[in-house]
């Protein structure tokens, strides 16, 4: 499917913090064309309620993914590493706050 | 690669992401999706968000004419939220690769069809009372499964929405509640708003399960996740008990409480009336596509500036590199 005519600049990825010290979060994506207007409008499109303590707004096309197909090998050597997690150490009874 | 060869890659690809499907696992944008995968979520999510933008035209003409600065305070949020609503839809639907001005253009030649409940009148200020009980009230009954959709951008716009609009049925059922509770002509108001809105919004929910088309894949695929006359009856039942606090005449007279069922046995359905709408013959089909269009037009000078000034910006910074790459 191919776009025809463009009149409604690009798209922008939104991420709201919903309190202080929170992450981060997605929130959505709109059209805009310079950063004044893609935070206006995300401001309008997506804090409509519950003011949060922050708002970013970045052009998707700067946006580095992960591809799909790429995903398993590339994650692959965060799985095989057991003794990352507390759950592979055997705790004798009786010990405390360990 | 020969064409048997290709056919069995396809064959393979499509177990795969049947095999996603039914494991649960959502589909994001750039996942491998059979094309009739696409093509049914693109119509449903541009026509939900079409949905959406048309669906603000009812009301909004009430908003000059509200009762009371607390109405249309309300009325004003509400309305503001459908066009949020739409615009999500609108960023979900263009993952799957249509640009938005197609979409709009889609709209506005009548070829993308919306919700068929718009194109209804609302003549009395107790319409949108009717509008935000019922037709928000089915709409809601609608989105909620899909707020678990297999696909990742949908069921994440939907889950936004469902969020937004617990408020948009309550504030209709408590307008209606009051002028229930007004004199006799309010109280005829609010009746006569029911009696025309009712029938329209039983119908929202689709054709029957047997006449529906796309129902059968959409659910295997989880697009849809019950049948339309599963998510009916639910609105029947709700609507059954909620009115007698409203203290109304129920408009099915055939209306009844099956207690081997446990559920209400409802009167017949005119589809007649469905697919009359449907086909662009309702009340106000043209006019809502006329006012879409009006708007779309006078608002061609803001895009064409919008345009414009995104085009200096970007010859002022060329510009400027090629400046400083001479200085250099």
């Amino acid at each position: 499917m191919s776009q025809t005519n463009n009149t409604q600049g690009p798209v922008w990825e939104v991420f709201t913090q919903k309190k202080s010290g929170a992450p981060f979060q997605h929130a959505g994506s709109l059209h805009a064309f310079d950063k004044e207007m893609a935070l206006e409008n995300a401001r309008d499109l997506y804090t409509r309620r519950d003011k949060p303590s922050g708002l970013w707004v970045v052009p998707a096309t700067e946006i580095v993914a992960v591809s799909p197909g790429d995903a398993a090998p590339f994650f692959d050597p965060s799985d095989d590493k057991v003794y990352r997690h507390p759950t592979f150490y055997e705790v004798p009874e009786g010990v405390q706050n360990l | 690669m020969a064409a048997s060869e290709q056919n069995a890659l396809i064959i393979s690809l499509e177990e795969q992401f049947q095999s996603k499907i039914d494991a649960d696992i959502r589909i994001e944008p750039k996942d491998w999706m059979p094309d009739s995968y696409r093509k049914t979520l693109l119509r449903q999510i541009s026509q939900h968000a079409h949905s959406e933008i048309v669906g603000m035209l009812p009301e909004g003409v009430w908003i000059t004419r509200a009762p009371s600065l607390k109405r249309k305070q309300i009325l004003l949020a509400k309305v503001q939220d459908e066009a949020g609503h739409g615009l999500y839809l609108y960023a979900a639907a263009e993952t799957l690769g249509m640009g938005r001005d197609d979409m709009y253009e889609e709209l506005h030649s009548g070829k993308a069809k919306y919700s068929s409940i718009f194109n209804y009148p609302s003549s009395s200020w107790a319409d949108v009372g009717a509008i935000g009980w019922l037709v928000d009230g089915a709409a809601i009954l609608n989105q909620i499964p899909i707020c678990r959709c297999s696909y990742g951008p949908y069921a994440r716009a939907m889950v936004r929405v469902c969020k937004e609009e617990s408020f948009h049925q309550r504030q209709g059922f408590e307008v209606l509640l009051t002028l229930a509770n007004g004199s006799p002509e309010q109280r005829a108001m609010a009746q006569d708003a029911i009696n025309r809105w009712y029938w329209p919004s039983v119908m929202m929910f689709g054709p029957s399960d047997g006449e529906s088309t796309h129902s059968e894949q959409s659910m295997r695929w989880k697009i849809k996740r019950f049948s339309n006359d599963e998510l009916r009856q639910r609105f029947v039942d709700m609507v059954a008990e909620q009115i007698k606090v409203l203290g109304l005449q129920h408009p099915d007279s055939d209306l009844k409480w099956n207690a081997e069922r446990g559920h209400y046995d409802f009167g017949a359905i005119d589809w007649d009336e469905f697919w009359n709408v449907v086909k662009g013959n309702g009340p106000c089909n043209r006019e809502r596509l006329e006012t879409r269009r009006k708007a779309w037009e006078e608002g061609t000078w803001v895009r064409e500036a919008a345009v414009a000034y995104a085009e200096k910006k970007k010859q002022r910074s060329e510009s400027i590199v090629t400046l400083a790459a001479k200085a250099a």
